[in-house]
């Protein structure tokens, strides 16, 4: 597939691993924050392709992972109510509430549908007048403008039977908190390449500024991010901390125009918690007032703010990068994608499910 | 949860710019893309599609920089060893 393919030549992936190799000098700690990235990582075994002192480390990059329980046990009350239709991502359907998950509230007799896209719920809405239609929306900003047409379309339409619970998270906040905490070990970031497509990179200008940190808009296949560990480390070698875009083929510097427009419309930014890692100030989007009869906390009743239960699971650890999957104890043993103990586990994009799927066998040798 | 994949636009249809929709093709299986936050895409284009979105018109001319970057490299590491071959 064109723009694809020609990203994943092996040959040329091993001549830019060695030109990293050939210009660090010293260790350095990079982080990504987008699971796409991960899973590529950890799927091509790019980590192992670089010299022993870069660290690639996987932040925070999984939405699904950092869904408060709160939200999905407000999902799960809500697909429980007679003359319901609840529609979420597929991802979601296994995260593990209080009690059950969204696939056990479908096996209790709930009416819970995967769909493709945020405009296929409004689809279901439009064919079930009849019923209450409540699409569980959740994302980083790349997801954001999409869900946020359904409400806009609904609300043009007059679509009385939609709407939508939003538990909706934003990337620069979570990357200024994971700098500011006093065990921050991170050198440089690979910022995530389609959640810049719609945002742009401005805004991480004043983050690398602040804490003297390169960040490079990366891309999501292998060359790419050999190419975004390779500007990181080149602007940390020669001691500058600035925002560059690797991933120009799809991002531009102040991103997707009619996108931020129907976000600012259709949202506001609010206090969020963020699963295993905790609240963090203005990092989530919620239904803006204008929107609110399209907001399902409004017409179903608010999320109740709930605290985690502390268990085994160490998916606060490893989603804020200060552990690696394969450092727990339950890891392919007590927790596997069949019986999570947490989310990191659950979503096929949290680290540690990349690393169960791939990191249980040995690596393929590497192409020469 | 953020993957989005590039398609080529094969026709266009709707006037309306948040109601405007692409058949995109993705390597023979085609889709109908809203073009809401992609307006500037035309036929032949190739956009990047995420549930069901295009939120980017792919440049072509940036999509080869990370091919001339590599041409650089190893035009150095070929310095490199002509130098170290002269020490």
């Amino acid at each position: 597939m064109k723009f694809r393919d020609e990203y994943r030549d092996p040959e040329a992936a091993q001549r830019l691993a060695a030109a990293i190799a050939r210009i660090t000098t010293r260790p350095w700690t990079l982080m990504e924050v987008c699971g796409g990235q991960t899973h590529a990582i950890v799927r091509y075994g790019i980590d192992e392709l670089l010299p022993p002192a870069i660290t690639l480390v996987h932040g925070p990059g999984c939405p699904v992972c950092v869904t408060p329980v709160d939200y999905v046990d407000k999902a799960i009350e809500i697909a429980l109510r007679p003359g319901t239709v609840l529609c979420s991502y597929g991802d979601m359907l296994r995260v593990p509430g209080s009690d059950c998950d969204l696939l056990a509230a479908k096996a209790r007799g709930a009416d819970v549908r995967i769909v493709y896209s945020p405009l296929d719920a409004l689809a279901v809405a439009r064919a079930s007048p009849g019923r209450e239609v409540v699409f569980f929306a959740v994302g980083f900003e790349t997801t954001a403008p999409a869900n946020a047409m359904a409400v806009f379309q609904a609300s043009r339409e007059g679509l009385r039977n939609f709407s939508m619970l939003a538990s909706h998270v934003l990337v620069p906040p979570a990357m200024r908190s994971i700098l500011a905490s006093p065990g921050n070990r991170i050198d440089g970031f690979l910022a995530a390449g389609h959640v810049c497509t719609i945002m742009g990179y401005e805004e991480y200008e004043p983050l690398a500024a602040e804490f003297r940190v390169p960040i490079v808009v990366t891309g999501f296949e292998p060359l790419d991010i050999l190419e975004g560990v390779y500007l990181a480390v080149r602007q940390l070698e020669e001691g500058r901390a600035a925002v560059e875009n690797q991933y120009a083929r799809s991002v531009r510097r102040a991103g997707n125009a009619p996108a931020q427009e129907i976000m600012r419309e259709v949202y506001r930014v609010v206090r969020r918690r963020w699963r295993g890692i905790g609240e963090i100030e203005e990092s989530g989007l919620a239904i803006a007032p204008a929107y609110r009869d399209y907001d399902a906390e409004v017409r179903f009743g608010a999320v109740a703010a709930r605290e985690e239960a502390p268990g085994e699971c160490i998916s606060g650890l490893v989603l804020s990068g200060e552990r690696k999957p394969s450092s727990c104890a339950a890891f392919g043993t007590r927790c596997t994608p069949e019986h999570p103990l947490g989310v990191t586990m659950v979503s096929s994009e949290g680290a540690c499910a990349a690393y169960y799927r791939y990191r249980r066998t040995p690596l393929p040798a590497a192409a020469e | 949860m953020c993957l989005a994949v590039p398609g080529k636009v094969l026709s266009i249809s709707g006037d309306d710019p948040v109601m405007r929709v692409a058949r995109v093709d993705f390597g023979g299986i085609v889709k109908e893309i809203s073009l809401a936050y992609a307006p500037e895409a035309g036929i032949g284009a190739y956009v990047l599609v995420h549930v069901g979105f295009a939120i980017a018109v792919l440049d072509e001319v940036e999509a080869g920089r990370v091919f001339e970057h590599l041409r650089e490299i190893a035009d150095i590491e070929e310095e490199l060893a002509a130098g170290s071959a002269r020490a």
